[in-house]
């Protein structure tokens, strides 16, 4: 008789990658449940549009490629791309700006790099900037109101708007989002009117506080289940708290704390978006770095930039320097007396 | 507008002036003492000294390299040297050369000892003085030292030296790298053998 | 209390201990054959010391330990030996190794032990001496020999001596029970270590997971200086850097040994062993060994002689093999798999698993890895085990290396938590061995460019003398010749010399002839005999070599195969220039000269030749060279008649009035052949072996000779008949 023969170890933790992805798949649903109730169907459909197209390029490619199809589609990577692009795209956003945007993120930006595992580039987000750039204003201005300050449209009217070209009069049913309305607003008059703005609602921002919460807590479900560490999200909303505070702290000149931390893709950024293990920073400390990098470079963007949010950017910029800070924050290993830098030269 | 333009070169003067100074500085300072390049390329030879490659020994073929010759003539060093070579002086690696002999296991020469008639030929022909013996006293390898170049093989007039594959040991053994097949052909081959 | 430290990373994997600790200790029981291999530990096999036949007691030793880091085996029970041979063993590898097989005669005969009551009464070298001859090696898993880790670097002090219970691989009980059960022999096997080492702290490091083993131990340590310290269950705590952070927070610095800081570990098992060996003489001839897994029936410890077969000790706890899927000996992290129950257990052997599919379900295919960073988290050595992963694939090993893959412990925690099935310690050992091999290969590589390099220097040192005794011999010979020409002996270049001048009138008698470059006959003839007498020479060395059995036969045959050629060459160029010479129908050779010559010449011969006879007869110290100079002006009148006949044949068939010399020339060739005749009864008739060989040159020169006035004859007579 022969048994097995394997190299150890023998036991295996339970979770596969593809219970990972289904586990973020998961923590995303309270945001995406926000955005229904208070946005109406806009993201609903742009999720589930977003994760079929995925899904088709992906297996295209991979056709294409020759490689198992099947195999690698089980990894639920594609899907979370496509769902994280119908989460940050505009709801009311026509259909060709997510095919766009997720044909770049799977076929440019992933498979092209060699699939999963070796994109350096979050491929959610370089579709995103992609269209951004492409389609300023299609970008910017079909945001959908937030439910109750107009007219809400139902969810054949928002497929027609969606994929018909149905053209809407502007606010009608979009807006611009609250970051760039107070962005405007506040360079011409004071805080306490701006905020007299039916969209800033009681709290924060009508609506938009409500879906941060919910990512909020998405991510604090996947980090109780270690799915991601606190490093990145932390040190992404320090950093930006910190520069809200240092630079922002006067609000009749700068956007408030609390609407860059509950308004636009801030949390849906901290937790789902930077946290992409594959383009991210791998040790603790590097993590760290990546993290208070992009938190520092989204409130330069939004208040200096032309941009009125800027996640995508700075998640992008900081996947630029990923390898520089991997580089420099190698841990230091057990016994050793200080980390060991970078990759060894030639002749060393 | 003069003077901004005077202001503009003068900075770019000063910029190019001090980079150029740290630069020198940097170079004096932080020069790496290479080997010379000959002695780089027979570091990554196998030092097998067979000839295979068309020079008389691993040196020489090492300053032909050097000197432009193609870096794919070395079949005991095989894949490995081939690409440590294109790694050392950036060019492309490519495929071993077929017309100086392929890749083969590793080997040694094992003579023959009751055949032997101690006639030195293969003395003569082992580059590395790896045979011990004397004329007419049985001849024999010294495993630890010979390279594997059958250079001997051809001048024994009895022919009683034999190239022998080293056979894995089990203190020399290590795992081999995983391959995706490896570990599905085992579920395979064991389906197979559940179904027999 | 004392303070527990942390380490870095770590695991809880489900722990499957409760299986084995159900039911104390068993005996394993005696099996058919004990397979014993000689290398049951790190470092040099023990050399055997029985042969096939023999008869051994227990406790007997068998084989000795070789070498500096190496052990002692011993004979498990009394029986016979039946053979040293290549057996299977446990290895990941599946290979063979040398083995002793001992067959049991049941009487479990006790060879003479030397049991010592009160160890305080050894010397420390006496105990270390008894602990080597017991063949103890780490019990852990580690198998090093625990004598030489005893003996610490002399500068080094052990301030602290760690029992090491941690046990933190799951499904593994062996230490667990053995603190259980044992406590007070353990600590007493502490007590002797703390004696050779004296350490100012002795601590033993047992995880919170086994209370019962606690309890025993803290009652087994009252009234001593030794303390228990309990840490947090977590995978891997029993590896030596990650305990002796927990209990000391000292960190082994890379490339040390823990007595380098004032730290050792022992592990229990090995403190009882060695409490054993001193106490009651025993030599480590068994150890305890887990058997659990869902393949059997009753899992459980055992008391296992060493060299027990597997299948043998699986048996006693009912193994299922139709359910067994993976075969494991060691834990479910760090163990390796068995692919057949033939082969014994060794004194490593701590835990044997039969685990079914369920148990361990085979891998899942190999992910991507999505840098998830899990695995850096797991570690407990803090290294980036995606970063070695990704160096390993592509084979870019001196970043793996410089990522500190050599502080890799192989513990497997970033494999169980890599979320990508991605078998990462399977890559890290491939690396580490690649490596491994490529320095051997690189040292070997470098003595075989030494040794090269050795040989060319010699070589080329060889020639150089060889050039140097060359150019002193070329020296010698020049001035030689130089005394040689001024005596009027020499008459070869006189001869040379007119036979040119014959040319030069002809050719000047017959300008209009197209006068193509004539190849010089004369010089080519000369050069044929010089290169004919080297060769003679060389053979003559070379003979004289082969019966001296000098090991310069193999140059002189190179030489001699040179001479060979060049004589040839000559020979060659030579009849390449007679033809071309001889259709020069005008030329008219100055017959009469040459005829002359031809005729002093061979008086001289006669000459030479009487004297030499009569040398032979009354001065032999003369024949020598008086041989010599015959042979030369042998040569001198072949020479001689060569060239006349060269000159006649052109003659005769120039003119048809003159007619050839026939009979001048059948006279020649008659007298040639007389010669030959009494040269070779000359040969049969001698028997000295200078001579004979001489006397074979004649001969051959002779041939020569006959064969050239043959030639010359045969043209004269063509010419003649074409006229
Ligand atoms: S745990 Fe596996 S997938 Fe995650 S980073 Fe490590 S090797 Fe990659
Ligand atoms: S096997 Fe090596 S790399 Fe993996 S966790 Fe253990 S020490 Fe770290």
């Amino acid at each position: 008789m022969a048994f097995v023969k394997l190299s150890s170890p023998h036991a295996q933790g339970a979770r596969r990658t593809s219970q990972v992805m289904q586990w973020v798949i998961l923590a995303t649903l309270p945001g995406l449940l926000a955005q229904t109730l208070f946005f109406g169907w806009g993201n609903l459909i742009n999720v589930v549009f977003c994760v079929a197209l995925a899904v088709a390029a992906e297996a295209l490619i991979l056709k294409l490629r020759g490689k198992p199809v099947g195999f690698y589609l089980n990894d639920y990577s594609a899907v979370v791309t496509g769902l994280l692009l119908g989460l940050a795209l505009p709801p009311l956003a026509p259909w060709w700006i997510p095919v766009v945007a997720v044909f770049t993120a799977v076929v440019l930006a992933k498979q092209l790099y060699g699939g999963l595992g070796s994109n350096p580039f979050n491929p959610a987000m370089v579709g995103y900037a992609l269209v951004l750039i492409s389609f300023p204003v299609a970008m910017t201005t079909n945001w959908a109101a937030p439910e109750g300050l107009t007219a809400a449209p139902g969810f054949l009217e928002t497929l027609s708007i969606i994929f018909a070209g149905q053209q809407v009069a502007p606010d009608t049913f979009t807006m611009a989002t609250p970051l760039d309305v107070y962005k405007h607003e506040i360079s011409a008059s004071l805080a306490s009117d701006v905020r007299q703005l039916p969209m800033f609602g009681d709290w924060v921002a009508r609506g938009w506080e409500w879906v941060n919460l919910a990512f909020l807590a998405g991510g604090l479900l996947l980090l109780w289940l270690k799915i991601i560490t606190w490093h990145i999200p932390v040190s992404m909303l320090g950093a930006l708290a910190f520069m809200s505070l240092l630079f922002g702290w006067n609000p009749d000149l700068y956007t408030p704390l609390s609407l860059h931390l509950l308004a636009g893709a801030t949390m849906l950024g901290a937790f789902f978006i930077a946290t992409d293990p594959v383009s991210a920073a791998t040790s603790r400390i590097g993590k760290l770095w990546y993290g208070a990098g992009i938190g520092v470079l989204i409130y330069l963007i939004r208040t200096w930039g032309s941009y009125p949010d800027a996640v995508a950017f700075a998640v992008l910029l900081m996947n630029f320097a990923v390898p520089f800070i991997d580089y420099y924050t190698q841990p230091r290993t057990y016994g050793h007396s200080k980390a060991r830098r970078g990759a060894p030269g030639k002749n060393g | 507008m003069l003077t901004s333009v005077l202001i503009a070169v003068a900075v770019l003067l000063g910029l190019a002036a001090l980079f150029g100074g740290l630069l020198g500085y940097a170079a004096e300072r932080f020069r790496v003492e290479g080997n010379p390049i000959v002695e780089q390329i027979d570091a990554l030879l196998p030092q097998t000294q067979c000839g295979q490659c068309g020079y008389p020994g691993c040196r020489p073929y090492a300053e032909a390299i050097a000197s432009g010759d193609a870096i794919n003539k070395c079949p005991p060093g095989g894949e490995a040297t081939i690409h440590a070579l294109a790694d050392l002086l950036d060019v492309e690696p490519q495929p071993l050369d077929a017309e100086h002999g392929a890749a083969q296991a590793k080997r040694v020469a094992v003579i023959r000892e009751d055949e032997c008639i101690g006639c030195t030929k293969c003395i003569q022909a082992c580059p590395v003085d790896a045979i011990l013996g004397a004329a007419k006293h049985m001849h024999t390898v010294i495993e630890s030292e010979c390279t594997g170049c059958d250079l001997c093989v051809e001048p024994c007039p009895v022919d009683c030296i034999d190239m022998v594959e080293i056979q894995p040991d089990i203190r020399g053994w290590h795992w081999d790298k995983p391959t995706p097949a490896q570990r599905l052909q085992i579920i395979a081959s064991d389906r197979q053998g559940a179904t027999a | 209390m004392r303070p527990v430290y942390a380490f870095h990373g770590g695991i809880h994997p489900p722990e499957n201990k409760q299986q084995s600790t159900s039911q104390p200790i068993r005996f394993a029981g005696l099996p058919q054959r004990l397979i014993i291999p000689l290398q049951q530990h790190a470092g040099a096999p023990a050399q055997p010391l029985v042969s096939p036949g023999q008869h051994v007691l227990k406790g007997e030793l068998i084989g000795e330990p070789q070498g500096k880091i190496s052990a002692a085996i011993h004979a498990p029970t009394s029986g016979t030996i039946d053979s040293i041979a290549l057996l299977p063993v446990a290895h990941p590898s599946g290979m063979s190794d040398w083995c002793i097989t001992l067959i049991p005669d049941g009487k479990d005969t006790w060879a003479p032990r030397h049991p010592v009551a009160d160890f305080r009464q050894l010397e420390r070298e006496e105990l270390l001496e008894r602990v080597r001859y017991a063949g103890i090696v780490g019990l852990g898993g580690g198998g090093f020999p625990t004598e030489i880790k005893l003996h610490p670097p002399l500068h080094d002090n052990v301030e602290t001596l760690i029992l090491n219970g941690a046990e933190c691989e799951p499904y593994i009980t062996a230490d667990d029970m053995l603190m259980r059960e044992r406590a007070e022999e353990i600590v007493r096997g502490m007590e002797i270590m703390a004696f050779i080492l004296r350490p100012q702290t002795c601590l033993i490091g047992i995880e919170d997971n086994k209370p019962e083993a606690i309890t025993a131990l803290r009652k087994a340590v009252e009234g001593t200086r030794i303390e228990v310290v309990v840490v947090p269950t977590k995978y891997p705590s029993g590896g030596e850097k990650q305990l002796v952070k927990l209990l000391t927070d000292i960190e082994i610095p890379h490339g040390h040994i823990p007595a380098d800081v004032g730290v050792m570990c022992q592990n229990v098992g090995t403190a009882l062993a060695v409490y054993r060996a001193i106490r009651h003489g025993e030599p480590l001839i068994s150890r305890i060994t887990t058997l659990t897994g869902d393949a059997l029936a009753e899992p459980g410890n055992f008391e296992t002689l060493i060299g027990t077969p597997v299948r043998y000790l699986l048996e006693q706890a009912g193994v299922d093999y139709g359910a067994t899927r993976r075969l494991i000996k060691g834990g479910p992290m760090m163990g390796f798999t068995l692919e057949t129950p033939d082969v014994p257990v060794v004194k490593t052997t701590n835990c044997l698993i039969a685990a079914t599919a369920e148990e361990f379900p085979d891998p899942a295919p190999e992910q991507p890895c999505i840098r998830c960073g899990q695995c850096a988290e797991a570690c407990p050595m803090d290294l980036l085990p995606q970063q070695l992963f990704w160096f390993a694939r592509a084979q870019e090993f001196d970043k793996a290396e410089h990522f500190n893959l050599f502080d890799c412990i192989e513990c497997g925690a970033c494999a169980y938590v890599c979320p990508s099935s991605i078998p990462l310690v399977q890559y890290y050992r491939y690396a580490k061995g690649e490596m491994r091999e490529q320095l051997a290969d690189t040292l070997k590589s470098d003595r075989a460019r030494q040794r090269f390099e050795a040989r060319q220097a010699r070589l080329e040192r060889e020639q150089a003398e060889k050039e140097a005794k060359r150019k002193a011999r070329a020296e010698a010979a020049a001035k030689a010749q130089a005394e040689k020409a001024s005596t009027p002996v020499d008459e070869r270049a006189a001869k040379a010399a007119a036979v040119q001048a014959a040319l030069a009138r002809k050719g000047m008698t017959t300008p209009e002839a197209p006068a193509p470059a004539l190849p010089d006959r004369a010089e080519l003839q000369a050069q044929l005999d010089k290169a004919q007498e080297k060769l003679a020479k060389m053979q003559q060395a070379l003979d004289d070599a082969r019966n001296s059995n000098s090991d310069q036969v193999e140059k002189l045959e190179r030489a001699v195969a040179k001479n060979q050629e060049r004589v040839l060459q000559a020979e060659q160029a030579l009849q390449a220039a007679k033809p071309a010479a001889t259709p020069a129908p005008e030329r008219q050779p100055d017959l009469t000269e040459l005829q002359a010559q031809l005729d002093k010449a061979r008086e001289k011969l006669a000459k030479m030749q009487q004297a030499l006879d009569d040398a032979r007869s009354n001065n032999p110290a003369q024949v020598e060279k008086l041989e010599r100079a015959v042979a030369k002006n042998q040569e001198r009148v072949a020479n001689a008649e060569a060239a006349l006949n060269i000159a006649q044949a052109p003659a005769a068939s120039a003119t048809a009035a003159e007619v050839p010399d026939l009979p001048t020339l059948r006279d020649q060739l008659d007298k040639a052949r007389n010669k030959l005749a009494i040269m070779e009864q000359a040969l049969a008739d001698a028997d000295a072996p200078e001579q004979v060989e001489k006397l074979q040159r004649a001969v051959a020169k002779n041939r020569e000779r006959v064969a050239l006035a043959e030639q010359a004859l045969e043209q004269a007579k063509s010419t003649a008949t074409s006229e």
